[in-house]
């Protein structure tokens, strides 16, 4: 019993030791800050992002990473903002006192966009690999970039598709008034009229509310052949029952936030037959998705969602380093417009904005109960 | 026409359960002039406890029939919400009830924030589906789409209300409720049980709020830890738009509330020349409620007020 207590002093002395002497090399480590949800509802999938994240970080330190001369080995501070806008920002002026050369996220439009300007007064870039709200670039930061396509890109491509593949020419929308599914429902509404659809019904929900039957009668005497919902999974599932409850002969389409397991739950047997998009491409069509599938679900499980995504992003930034020959902030930002980088979800650019130029769109349809690909669009 | 049959449906199928919430309401406004706030969670936990139930059940014999399932829970959320009805009123109101009318109205607040803690905790924040497992029986009734779900809620919610107008007019403890309701003193003094009837009330309205909770839940395919409050809110409107306190006005109020907000969310858009959109739907209940306060402080049908001897 002593001598096991004696051992487990001994053992943590020496543990202490190991940190200093790592603490002495601290100038040859590069941070980089990793932020997503790691606790509440969003966790799966903020874990996925922090995977990705590393997996990229592990990769390059596997083989040398060479500076200016300088030997140098990534470390990756993942935070928790627990995709809350008011703990993103906190978490951000943590990482940004850390002092990170760069981040990569956060996960959420509404967690991306308030840490934006804290990472932009303290001149580091953020990448985040998963926020699509147009707001998020449109801030007028030097330091905000993405890897996937928006919601602009996404609502045009929906357009496209409802009135070119599906050849609706009466079109009813609704959307949930939140900033992501009236922005989109916006987007989709600009492209279906330009591409000569007739829009004969736009209405309105809220983010809250499950009876949709009025809004879908009135929408029901307008003879639509497709019906648009900007909005989440929680109100596309009820509504999609109760538009087939009505009668209501339409096709019914909507954004990301339909594109989920959830959706089919609530909808039960009435998702057969609903399409919805996603940005950026199925996994298994990316260019390089079998390798990264291989090699991430060997150390971390199957993926989520947007891990290709984070992985690319921290990859864009290496890269940026390498350009530059240095990794302080001011150097690798003047680097990151310059990125054309050939990632595991296709090749990479950036516009003025710090948008990516090639971002592809995905559109899905649920068959047999579960979704499957239609068509990418890039 | 078609469309006016069809919103008159969707109206008249929303306005039953608002009624069947907002009998909770009035019952124990007519008898303490207290408004529980926590009615709208009772409604939640109704509709959670059934689809645990219905969860539970198919778990242990799968291949029952979808409606004995709903059967059983609705026979398991009733009797638990009825004693959570009972807690609420034994924990939470019965001590203040002779201190002023403020403080119970923070503890039903309160209350109302435990239990939808307590439901997210439980059951936790994402929506849960209600399984679809009642048949899906479609006709069409002079234009309008009609479902054998939207019947049967309506029917039932006519039953239940049915029931309570006999069980308040025609039996002892309707009896002792009135007079309760009439004054809580003079009651007691006839030898009335007024703890024992108050306690009733809160049972009464308590399992009415369970039945409303798993015919929402069932029709919206969804439950939530979040539903009870919005939908407390609409059936409080409803309550006080047919006078607050009188179960007949409880009845009406619940009905036209539905009507209006199905014709008026329907319509709004055409009438108003797209100025005012259907995102009013929430709107329509609030804003009759502030009509009334306004044009007719006790309601359509009166506001039942304690004759204080």
């Amino acid at each position: 019993m002593q001598s096991a207590k004696t051992m487990a002093m001994a053992l943590m002395m020496l543990g202490v030791l190991a940190g200093c002497g790592k603490k002495e090399s601290a100038d040859n480590v590069i941070r980089i800050g990793s932020v997503s949800p790691l606790t509440g509802p969003q966790t799966h999938i903020g874990k996925d992002n922090q995977n990705g994240a590393q997996l990229a970080v592990d990769e390059v330190n596997a083989k040398v990473l060479e500076l200016g001369g300088r030997k140098l080995r990534l470390e990756l501070l993942s935070e928790d903002d627990q995709a809350e806008p008011k703990t993103a920002t906190t978490v951000a002026q943590k990482l940004v006192d850390a002092g990170v050369v760069a981040v990569i996220g956060h996960l959420n439009s509404g967690t991306s966009i308030p840490a934006a300007r804290i990472y932009s007064e303290a001149g580091i870039p953020q990448i985040s690999p998963s926020a699509t709200a147009v707001a998020y670039t449109a801030q007028g930061f030097r330091t905000t970039f993405r890897v996937m396509a928006n919601d602009a890109q996404q609502g045009k491509a929906l357009g496209q598709f409802a009135v070119g593949r599906l050849s609706a020419k009466k079109i009813a929308i609704i959307d949930d008034r939140s900033a992501y599914g009236q922005g989109l429902a916006d987007q989709f509404e600009k492209a279906a009229k330009a591409a000569g659809a007739e829009i004969v019904a736009r209405e309105y929900t809220n983010d809250r509310s499950t009876d949709f039957t009025a809004i879908l009668t009135s929408i029901k005497g307008k003879m639509p052949d497709l019906l648009f919902y900007g909005g989440m999974d929680p109100q596309g599932g009820p509504m999609a029952q109760q538009m087939r409850r009505l009668g209501l002969d339409a096709r019914f389409l909507g954004g990301d936030g339909l594109q989920n397991g959830n959706f089919i739950k609530l909808a039960g047997t009435d998702s057969e037959g609903v399409y919805a998009s996603s940005p950026g491409l199925p996994i298994d069509a990316m260019p390089g998705g079998a390798d990264f599938r291989k090699h991430f679900e060997a150390r971390f499980g199957p993926i989520q969602l947007y891990a290709p995504y984070a992985y690319d992003a921290v990859n864009i930034l290496v890269a940026a380093m390498r350009r530059a020959g240095s990794a302080e902030p001011a150097k690798v930002l003047a680097e990151l417009p310059k990125t054309d980088l050939q990632g595991v979800t296709g090749p990479i650019r950036f516009d003025a904005k710090g948008d990516t130029t090639g971002g592809a769109v995905t559109l899905y349809q649920v068959k047999g109960g579960a979704w499957q690909v239609v068509e990418t669009v890039k | 026409m078609d469309i006016l049959a069809q919103q008159l449906v969707n109206g008249l199928v929303l306005g039953s359960i608002y009624a069947l919430v907002a009998l909770g309401y009035t019952m124990v406004y007519g008898i303490l002039e207290l408004i529980n706030f926590a009615h709208g969670e009772v409604t939640m936990i109704g509709a959670m406890v059934a689809l645990a139930t219905i969860g539970f059940l198919t778990g242990i014999a799968p291949g029952l029939p979808g409606p004995l399932l709903v059967g059983g829970g609705i026979l398991v959320a009733v009797p638990a919400c009825m004693l959570l009805g009972f807690a609420i009123e034994k924990i939470a109101y019965r001590p203040l009830r002779k201190a002023p009318r403020l403080a119970p109205l923070i503890t039903a607040i309160g209350v109302s924030i435990v239990l939808q803690n307590l439901a997210m905790l439980i059951w936790g924040r994402q929506y849960i589906s209600f399984p679809q497992i009642l048949p899906d029986y479609r006709f069409v009734l002079i234009g309008a789409q009609v479902t054998g779900l939207q019947v049967f809620i309506v029917l039932l919610s006519a039953l239940v209300m049915a029931g309570l107008w006999l069980l308040v007019e025609k039996t002892r403890l309707g009896r002792a409720m009135r007079a309760t309701a009439q004054s809580r003193e003079v009651a007691s003094l006839m030898g009335v049980n007024v703890d024992r009837v108050i306690s009733a009330t809160f049972v009464i309205g308590s399992a009415l709020a369970a039945i409303a909770g798993v015919m929402v839940s069932a029709y919206y395919g969804l439950a939530h830890y979040y539903m009870g409050f919005l939908l407390g809110l609409k059936a409080f409107s409803a309550a006080v738009l047919g006078g607050i306190g009188n179960i007949a006005g409880a009845m009406l109020g619940g009905l036209l509330l539905g009507l209006i907000e199905a014709l008026g969310a329907g319509y709004i858009g055409d009438l108003t020349g797209g100025f005012l959109g259907s995102n009013y739907q929430d709107v329509f209940a609030f804003f009759v409620l502030i009509a009334v306060l306004v044009f007719r402080p006790s309601g359509l049908l009166g506001e039942r007020v304690a004759n204080r001897a």
